[in-house]
């Protein structure tokens, strides 16, 4: 239990540091900005209680925030991502439920559920960020393609980082 | 009463997530309006810190660069310099600043954070308060314009810098003396700017240098803002929108001078009260 904990703080700051250090520094096609720290919040165990799942979301988005001078933008997001995360999990939940003390990954549920369950969660964040960022209506659509094409980078990450942790059993 | 507690408990969730997502909200109102000191930022000491040990390892990477623009600014300063000790040798040019009415002094920083691909971005620099700085200072380099400083910490300030959707300064075309204000969008990247309301009428010629204008109180008149690239009429408008390459590269920044304008607070004061007294 101790060990996954630490585990868990571990991610946290590793995800941290690789989305302010690396990822925020650099520039794909002038549009695409990923956000793979989201990742910590999809790969959670699934019995976090909700309540700490929220001041988690608030902790992660605010850090990020902390270093981009984007104050609020990725707390906001975060936290909203942890609030429908518990539903979401519901909903998408195999048919015979979920054991105790599992996380969500592709080892566990398969490539395609877990592709299901993140590109959701993940969209949502994006478009969320973005516009947040821009805060204003007009470019309106080519806000929301920023946002799906940052999306669909960051699932790719998020895939190619999972098959990297934890190869899948045969 | 019971009821009432009962439903709370009920709702509790619920009840967080709002409060969370209202404080949020109230972040992001606060930051976006302008000097407000705010404690989730990089001028916050320990993210500056870790930032720094960052860029330490950043700098190396554009040794060669730096140390080509510094020669350059050496060979420029150095060219001006010789026309000040040696009047006979050239026309003399206009000197304001003899050392009593002195106008400008400058602060050298460091870059310690920077972004340049975000809507909005910032630089963090190592000098803050115990420096003199300032908020709302110029900020230049060797080639050019930077910024303005926003947020001021002990030892660290923020800059907006050009590339901020909200960074607006006054800047004028040489060749023919008109000027505008200089802005910037999420459509342009980090070589690029717009000069807004020069007149449709103005002849303006690509490659055209673009300086900074004498009555902004923060930056000195003819600091090189950039090269005009291309002219084009903005749809349903008498104005040109005229896009300016930058010359400053704000993808390898390193050294830069705050500018302390002496004489802001006289010039503010007295345009605020021409303003009044015209009000009356």
């Amino acid at each position: 239990m101790i060990i996954n904990i630490l585990q868990i703080i571990l991610r946290f700051i590793v995800l941290v540091a690789i989305q302010v250090f690396i990822l925020n520094n650099i520039q794909l096609g002038g549009v695409i900005n990923p956000y793979l720290y989201i990742l910590f919040l999809l790969t959670l165990p699934v019995q976090t209680p909700r309540l700490l799942l929220l001041l988690i979301g608030f902790a992660l988005g605010i850090s990020i925030d902390m270093f981009q001078n984007s104050t609020g933008i990725h707390a906001f997001a975060c936290v909203l991502i942890a609030f429908f995360r518990p539903a979401w999990l519901k909903l998408v939940a195999p048919r015979d439920g979920f054991e105790p003390d599992e996380s969500p990954g592709i080892k566990k549920f398969g490539f395609r559920w877990f592709l299901v369950y993140a590109s959701v969660l993940v969209l949502a964040h994006h478009i969320i960020i973005f516009n947040l960022e821009i805060f204003r209506f007009s470019d309106f659509w080519s806000t929301q393609l920023r946002a799906l094409y940052s999306s669909i980078f960051t699932i790719v990450l998020i895939i190619i980082s999972q098959y990297l942790m934890h190869r899948p059993q045969k | 009463m019971r009821t009432l507690f009962d439903l709370l408990w009920r709702n509790h969730f619920v009840l967080l997530f709002v409060a969370i997502q209202s404080f949020c909200v109230y972040l992001i109102v606060q930051n976006n309006r302008y000097q407000h000191a705010s404690f989730f930022n990089s001028s916050n000491a320990a993210v500056a810190k870790i930032n720094e040990g960052v860029t330490y390892f950043k700098e190396y990477i554009h040794l060669r660069e730096n140390n080509q623009l510094l020669a350059e600014e050496n060979a420029r300063l150095r060219n001006t310099l010789s026309l000040i000790t040696n009047p006979k040798d050239t026309i003399r040019p206009f000197v304001s600043d003899t050392l009593q009415r002195q106008q400008y002094t400058y602060v050298t920083a460091k870059v310690v954070n920077s972004s340049t691909t975000l809507p909005n971005n910032f630089l963090t620099i190592d000098k803050g308060s115990a420096d003199g700085i300032k908020p709302e200072m110029g900020v230049i380099c060797g080639s050019g314009v930077v910024g303005i400083v926003q947020q001021v910490s002990e030892h660290y300030s923020t800059v907006m810098t050009l590339l901020h959707s909200k960074s607006k300064v006054s800047a004028k075309i040489n060749s023919n003396g008109f000027f505008g204000s200089l802005v910037w969008g999420d459509d342009l990247n980090a070589h690029e700017s717009i000069l807004k309301d020069i007149d449709k009428t103005v002849p303006v010629k690509k490659g055209d240098t673009v300086s900074t204008t004498e009555f902004s109180a923060l930056f000195p008149s003819g600091i090189m803002i950039g090269k005009v690239i291309e002219s084009k009429l903005n749809p349903g408008s008498n104005f040109n929108a005229i896009k300016v390459g930058l010359s400053t590269n704000f993808e390898n920044l390193s050294y830069l001078y705050v500018i302390n304008n002496l004489k802001k607070n006289e010039q503010r004061k007295l345009e605020e009260e021409t303003q009044k007294a015209n009000e009356q």
